[in-house]
């Protein structure tokens, strides 16, 4: 059933498709290469300036003070966004009424990041905001979250935990559920604790999972904005200014495309990094079964 | 656990009971959870200061239009490469999952510079026809499906004298519906709640979506919690609704995407 006709439609088919590869993926990435190594405002003329564009990120203190901002939310959110996820994923995956905690769990997920910037906001208000009341109860002062330069970061990171918690919370529950019972019922027979069969079961036949999800995290911690952007214009004193945030303040604030592709080019360059190593050392920890 | 669901509602619930707030009781320390008198002309002034109702229609169609047409050209390439051997389509394939590795950002400013030069900017296209004509995640996905489907059932067709399109348009996808549920949400929620590009693309407030609007209802009405808690409560709830509706596809979709 291969004929010449059949051969003409597969390529028909994939055509739209095609053209959206081409005009709107390939054909920008090469275009901000390109602009990579040009000095251009984006009105006049274009120059060719080599690396120039590269050693300026390097020597900009706004490229480093956005790569320590970036790093340092990573640094908070990854850990915590896995480990609770599977904590509450491990949890639901017996009690009762799995359905109506996931539901709950999962309902900030499917809300926009400015409906869930602007909510944080009133929560995280130093003077009225809720948090602090409740700290106050507790008897503890609480800062003034978001216009304090060491707490601007962490109370980001504490909302896009919040935020994420849902939606690895389901992908874990999933990688549970393909996980035989007979497993457990054999380590029961041996007299393994719970906490031992959590250790010698679940997490390695969970690593699959894990993996996925340690892959997403990264890659999407690196490109923190609309948080920063809604929230505290990158401020206080750029204490969450972040890269993707010096992305978008070079090019669409700054007119200075040239130096705006170069940091893009450096960002992708880390995410494909970080992601090749993660696959590198996956090998160690990732048991993909029988 | 309970604790847990609690603390992830609360926030939901902490925003609608501010916004039926008088500005005083706002600031209230401690502060009180029931307003005392409900001000419901919070959500009439919010709704008069701001386009809310073009934005929601906005953001609709958006998302409708994008999430019919990416499902309409995802599962036809889906569908040429998981069953159609021609030439160049493994090259091509490959094409689409490497791409699937370039952030966002980087294609940022080209994108704008093409949407000024074909005069896209401030439209809604600039919104709809990038996603709807390239979703290399949806193909990739959508193809693992139609692999799995038994190559009788096509010949059987085939023999019968059914043409490509209609093997496609007859068997395949129906066959693929949990699939295509799965994929749909997925771009809904990207569409719905996509700020980056509207920030971008969009300039007039008419034209704004639902996303972009909230964020200049806050730089106005910073002051007026009260307000923006309506304001707010008024972007959430719709999305909120709708997801309450149809949880369990939307919690399915996400599994089923997420694991593949």
């Amino acid at each position: 059933m291969q004929n010449q006709r059949r051969q003409l439609a597969g390529f028909l088919f994939i055509t739209p498709q095609l053209i959206g590869l081409l005009v709107f993926s390939l054909f920008p990435v090469m275009y901000a290469l390109v602009l990579s190594f040009m000095d251009w405002d984006g009105f006049g003329a274009r120059t060719f300036v080599g690396f120039a564009n590269f050693v300026d990120q390097f020597n900009n203190p706004d490229f480093w003070t956005a790569m320590r901002n970036t790093i340092y939310y990573m640094v908070l959110v990854i850990p915590f966004n896995i480990s609770l996820s599977l904590l509450v994923a491990v949890g639901l995956n017996k009690i009762t009424g799995k359905g109506l905690y996931r539901v709950f769990y999962f309902m900030p997920v499917v809300t926009s990041s400015v409906s869930i910037g602007v909510i944080w906001m009133w929560i995280l208000n130093g003077d009225f905001g809720i948090l602090n009341s409740f700290l106050g109860y507790l008897g503890i002062q609480g800062p003034d979250w978001l216009t304090d330069t060491n707490w601007v970061i962490p109370s980001i990171a504490m909302l896009s935990i919040w935020w994420g918690l849902g939606n690895n919370m389901v992908i874990f529950l999933a990688g549970l559920q393909g996980i035989s019972r007979s497993y457990y019922e054999a380590a029961e027979i041996d007299g393994a604790s719970r906490f031992r069969q959590f250790l010698s079961i679940t997490l390695p036949l969970l690593s699959p999972t894990t993996f996925f999800i340690a892959i997403m995290a990264i890659i999407n911690s690196f490109q923190v904005f609309d948080q920063a952007f809604v929230m505290t214009n990158g401020g206080p004193a750029k204490a969450s200014y972040t890269i993707v945030y010096h992305i978008y303040q070079q090019g669409f604030i700054d007119f200075r495309m040239g130096q705006s592709a170069a940091s893009a080019m450096i960002l992708f360059f880390i995410i494909l990094v970080f992601t090749l190593i993660q696959f590198k050392v996956s090998k160690r920890w990732v048991h993909y079964g029988e | 656990m309970a604790l847990g669901a609690i603390l992830m509602v609360f926030p939901f619930l902490w925003t609608v009971s501010s916004s039926l707030k008088d500005l005083s009781q706002i600031f209230l320390v401690p502060p009180t959870w029931l307003p005392n008198p409900v001000k419901w002309s919070n959500y009439i002034d919010s709704l008069t200061a701001m386009p809310f109702g073009a934005a929601y229609w906005n953001s609709f169609y958006i998302t409708a239009v994008s999430v019919t047409a990416t499902l309409l050209t995802a599962s036809m390439a889906a569908y040429a490469f998981a069953k159609i051997r021609f030439p160049g389509a493994n090259f091509l394939f490959i094409l689409f999952l490497a791409t699937m590795m370039i952030p966002r950002q980087v294609t940022m400013i080209p994108l704008y510079l093409i949407m000024s030069k074909i005069g896209w900017l401030d439209s809604h296209l600039s919104l709809i026809v990038p996603g709807a004509l390239f979703n290399a995640f949806a193909v990739f996905l959508l193809r693992q499906f139609i692999m799995s489907i038994p190559k009788e059932l096509e010949e059987a067709a085939f023999i019968d004298g059914a043409g490509s399109f209609r093997i496609y348009w007859k068997i395949i996808l129906p066959l693929i519906r949990p699939a295509l549920a799965a994929v749909g949400i997925f771009v809904f929620l990207g569409s719905w709640n996509n700020f980056l590009d509207a920030l971008i693309f969009l300039n007039t407030p008419e034209k704004f979506t639902v996303p972009l609007l909230l964020n200049t209802f806050k730089g106005l009405y910073i002051a007026d919690w009260a307000l923006m808690m309506a304001g707010t409560t008024i972007s959430v709830i719709p999305v909120l609704l709708i997801y309450i509706v149809a949880q369990k596809q939307i919690i399915e979709g996400v599994t089923l995407t997420g694991i593949k």
